[in-house]
């Protein structure tokens, strides 16, 4: 384990070269425009009314990730700081689930 | 004395770890879980607690699509303007860091502005935080969301501060990154707050 | 060489003051701050026995009028308050402290001011919330609170105010601390030392520092409804306004739970290096050993409606939490066997350290046995809010994270302090203790099953368990005897016990490779950790004695008092709540100031 730990050390001291520069960072801003669009978009479509909430947990989801990736980094970084901030959010999710149905709301 | 000391001095977070990974970094990885658990008990209780009221104004007659619409591009594209100010720290680009620093800064005091606003004029249609459950719900947590944006408001301004007096080299980057990640935590919290809460009534 | 250790000492000399009240004030040293935490956490553990002995007092006959109700309530509510989270946590704290560093070959934490600050933020949460006695009346609705007893209407004191602002105060203080230990563990480990040769002890303490984070957040949320419910009158807990009392339980237990597992994991690390040291034997199925702590810990997040089957959650939730709590004993007991194990055809001694664990064990089992029968809803509805789940709860608190931590201050005291404690009293202690300890709580059971209502300040005679609980109550005056025994062998070995030597027990990990005590660097060379016990293998146990050899220069990072400045403001802002403006505004600029302060004083 040590020793896979030194490799890691290089490039861990210098992430910058690892980041992706404006270009990338433009694109992915572009795409979080045009999914904030559909999704205000699809709240005033009457027809989208009986998939309004699945279509709109997965796009919201897609931006979570999207800027959670990109912007923080995390494709990019060391697994262990996804490790460490998506582990509480599965926690959370359940959480919110688990109170949904333990409150009755479905 | 004065040597081992200064040597160190300078070097800040330049400590040997064992997994290679800053220290810093990974303790405010850990502070966004923890905040993810936050954030997810506040939203938990809005979404248990949603079509319990006794009485008006519900959410449908009262919170406005298009004005939040406009708010949430704002916070999103101050997300860009954070990670431009990462990449000028980086670059050692102090002119470039300042203006997106100062940017950044700008775009979420317009989000907090927006939500003073919003309040504002939610109190005048009758809703406060006593008036019902979707009042206390909604006003607490997006009210903790607003003073998130606060606090990051301030750090991003103390960062400026720096960044225009050029104490911030690119051997500081960190500094900046960090309070990125606060920033974009922030707005993926949004994100999860304008579906949950605005879209999906 | 000689210039090498005089050039280790200079870089030492300047920044640190070594003795005095202000090197205590501005002490980064996680030694000291260990020490710090078990002497606070010690005395408030004595405040919370005085309170027990109050309690019982009053219990020791039917119709009794030692105190008046509402004293009582006060008793049994700060009783629990106390013990939860001003002794175990911060006694646990204190292992963590001072071990953690030693254990994995680091000098320090790896935020050394943050860990001062935990610790006063500690310091200052508890003594606010003792303040609550002088103003108005301690909290009095039980150590969970419940809505919306906690509602300005039922309870318009500020024993509540107290009560919910201590306990945020010192979520900052857990908080802090939890960040601290899981980076400090993940990223200050010795050279070679892999996450499967770290010490049991040290991956009991990541799993607690993860359920922390985890946890205190959701307490948190739970706390700021309730204050803004007695502060603003908003609706979170107001059934008129179509809102759900449940939901405080639920939010407190999805907290409380993985509370309990904060509580005993630390005692289940220390039993887990005790065991083997005086069994001569390596922890037996050490990765067991760990990935049962980590299930447990995992699994504590899905059980929490169990304290809660009274309150008629339906056939489907009550039968899902049932399962998933029985589903726990599993893990558990695989911890129980492997400690079995380890003792099996080991070389045995029988030292003080030695009979507390292995009293853990016999103790924490028969608390198990009784929490896997409240898992059974029908049994639950039986025994909830009786006596039976206070005997419960007391053996696994007492019997078992009590235990743990008796067992680790008789094993690590001597590297503490650098003196052995008198094994003849300590044997007197333990033997005390564990027949008071049954002698009060065994009865429980009994008690709780014929009927007795728990949190009642007295009770009819003749139902049949008078004589129980005059029994319960002597037997809290002989843990009381076991206390005075144990605190005067504490006292005396201090200064006059045997000088203990590096490594009295023969122990396995690094910290038995250092002087005792250890000096302020701990490690004058970063040492290279070759196996799981590295003391105990020829090749790893010299590498592991050459960390007393310096090799260069030291750097230590200097005092600050900035720490305690910061956790001042942030109490008093925090106070400000109930005091006023006055006190909160200078909080605010206090903390803003200490922040500042704190972030700009040159560290490394």
């Amino acid at each position: 384990m040590a020793d896979t730990h030194a490799h890691e050390e290089q490039d861990a001291q210098a992430p910058e070269h690892a980041h992706p520069g404006a270009r990338e960072y433009l694109a992915i801003a572009t795409i979080l425009t045009v999914i904030t669009a559909v999704e205000v978009a699809a709240f005033y479509i009457p027809a989208m009314k009986s998939v309004l909430v699945p279509v709109l947990l997965t796009l919201s989801a897609l931006k979570f990730s999207l800027v959670a990736m990109f912007y923080m980094h995390l494709k990019f970084d060391h697994r262990l700081f996804s490790w460490l901030f998506v582990t509480p959010m599965i926690v959370a999710a359940l959480v919110i689930v688990a109170l949904l149905k333990l409150f009755g709301h479905w | 004395m004065s040597v081992a000391v200064a040597v160190h001095a300078h070097a800040p977070g330049a400590h040997r770890t064992s997994t290679g990974l800053n220290s810093r970094k990974m303790l405010f990885w850990a502070f966004l879980g923890s905040e993810c658990m936050f954030f997810g008990s506040l939203i938990a209780t809005y979404l248990v607690y949603r079509g319990r009221d006794q009485v008006g104004p519900h959410p449908h007659e009262i919170l406005n699509i298009p004005f939040t619409s406009v708010s949430a591009f704002v916070l999103l594209m101050s997300s860009l303007t954070m990670v431009l100010a990462l990449a000028a720290v980086q670059r050692g680009d102090r002119r470039g860091s300042g203006i997106w620093l100062a940017a950044t800064a700008l775009l979420g005091m317009t989000f907090v502005g927006g939500q003073f606003y919003e309040f504002t004029h939610f109190v005048h249609e009758g809703l406060t935080l006593q008036t019902n459950l979707f009042g206390s719900t909604f006003y607490v947590l997006t009210g903790f969301h607003g003073t998130h944006v606060t606090v990051g408001v301030i750090w991003l301004w103390s960062l400026f501060a720096m960044a225009v007096r050029g104490k911030l080299p690119q051997s500081r980057a960190l500094d900046v990154e960090i309070a990125g990640l606060y920033w974009h935590f922030v707005d993926v919290v949004w994100i999860a707050i304008f579906t949950l809460v605005y879209l999906i009534q | 060489m000689a210039s090498t250790i005089a050039t280790a000492a200079a870089v030492h000399a300047v920044p640190r003051s070594e003795s005095g009240l202000w090197s205590w004030i501005t002490t980064v040293d996680h030694k000291r701050i260990g020490a710090l935490y078990g002497v606070t956490a010690f005395i408030l553990f004595l405040v919370g026995g005085i309170e027990a002995l109050v309690i019982r007092l009053q219990l020791a006959q039917p119709g009794n009028h030692f105190i008046s109700p509402d004293v009582y309530n006060q008793m049994f509510t700060m009783h629990g308050t106390t013990m939860v989270f001003l002794a175990v946590m911060p006694l646990s704290a204190s292992f963590f402290n001072f071990l953690v560093p030693l254990m994995i070959g680091a000098r320090d934490v790896a935020f050394p001011r943050l860990n001062a600050f935990s610790y006063w933020v500690f310091l200052f949460g508890a003594i606010f919330l003792h303040v609550s006695f002088l103003h108005g009346g301690a909290p009095n609705v039980g150590w969970f609170g419940y809505a919306n007893l906690t509602a300005k209407g039922f309870s318009p004191g500020s024993g509540v105010d107290f009560w919910a602002i201590g306990l945020q105060i010192l979520g900052i203080a857990s908080l802090a601390a939890a960040f601290n230990f899981i980076v400090t563990i993940i990223n200050m480990r010795a050279p070679g030392m892999g996450f499967m040769r770290m010490p049991p002890f040290v991956w009991m303490t990541l799993v607690t520092s993860f359920l922390i984070i985890l946890a205190f957040p959701v307490i948190t949320v739970a706390l700021v409804f309730l204050l803004f419910d007695r502060f603003t009158g908003t609706n979170f807990f107001v059934p008129a306004a179509g809102a759900d009392p449940l939901l405080w339980q639920h939010l407190f237990w999805l907290f409380g739970h993985p509370e309990v597992y904060i509580l005993i994991l630390p005692a289940m690390g220390i039993i887990s290096e005790v065991l083997p040291a005086f069994s001569r034997k390596p922890l037996f199925g050490y990765p067991v050993v760990v990935y049962s702590g980590i299930f447990i810990g995992f699994m504590g997040w899905g059980v929490w409606s169990h304290h809660m089957f009274a309150v008629g959650l339906g056939p489907l939730a009550d039968s899902f939490f049932a399962l998933t709590t029985m589903l726990i004993a599993i893990p558990t007991g695989v911890k129980i066997f492997n400690w079995l194990a380890t003792i099996w055809g080991g070389k045995l001694r029988f030292t003080t350290a030695m009979h507390f664990a292995l009293g853990f064990i016999a103790l924490f089992t028969m608390g198990g046995l009784s929490g896997f029968m409240h898992a059974s809803p029908p049994a639950d509805l039986q025994q909830t809010d009786t006596y039976f789940v206070v005997a419960h709860i007391h053996y696994v608190l007492f019997g078992g994270a009590l235990m743990g931590i008796f067992a680790g201050i008789y094993y690590w005291f001597p590297k503490m302090t650098g003196r052995l404690m008198n094994e003849r009293l300590g044997k007197l202690h333990f033997w005390l203790m564990v027949t008071a300890m049954n002698v009060t709580f065994f009865p429980m059971h009994f008690v709780g099953l014929l009927g007795m209502p728990r949190r009642v300040y007295t009770y009819a005679p003749h139902m049949g368990f008078d004589w129980m609980n005059l029994t319960s109550t002597v037997g809290a005056f002989g843990i009381a005897v076991g206390l005075l025994v144990f605190m005067w062998n504490w006292w005396t070995s201090r200064r006059h016990g045997e000088p203990a030597g590096n490594d009295p027990w023969g122990g396995a990990s690094l910290e038995w490779a250092l002087p005792s005590p250890p000096p302020p660097w701990n490690f004058a060379t970063i040492p290279v950790v070759r196996s799981i016990d590295p003391l105990w293998h020829r090749e790893s146990r010299a590498a592991a004695l050459a960390a007393n050899e310096p090799s260069g220069p030291i750097h230590m990072p200097p005092s600050s008092h900035w720490p305690i400045v910061s956790a001042l403001g942030a109490t008093l802002l925090m106070s400000g709540m109930i005091f006023g403006w006055a006190i909160g505004i200078p909080g605010l600029v206090v903390t803003l100031a200490g922040i500042y302060a704190w972030a700009f004083e040159p560290c490394t």
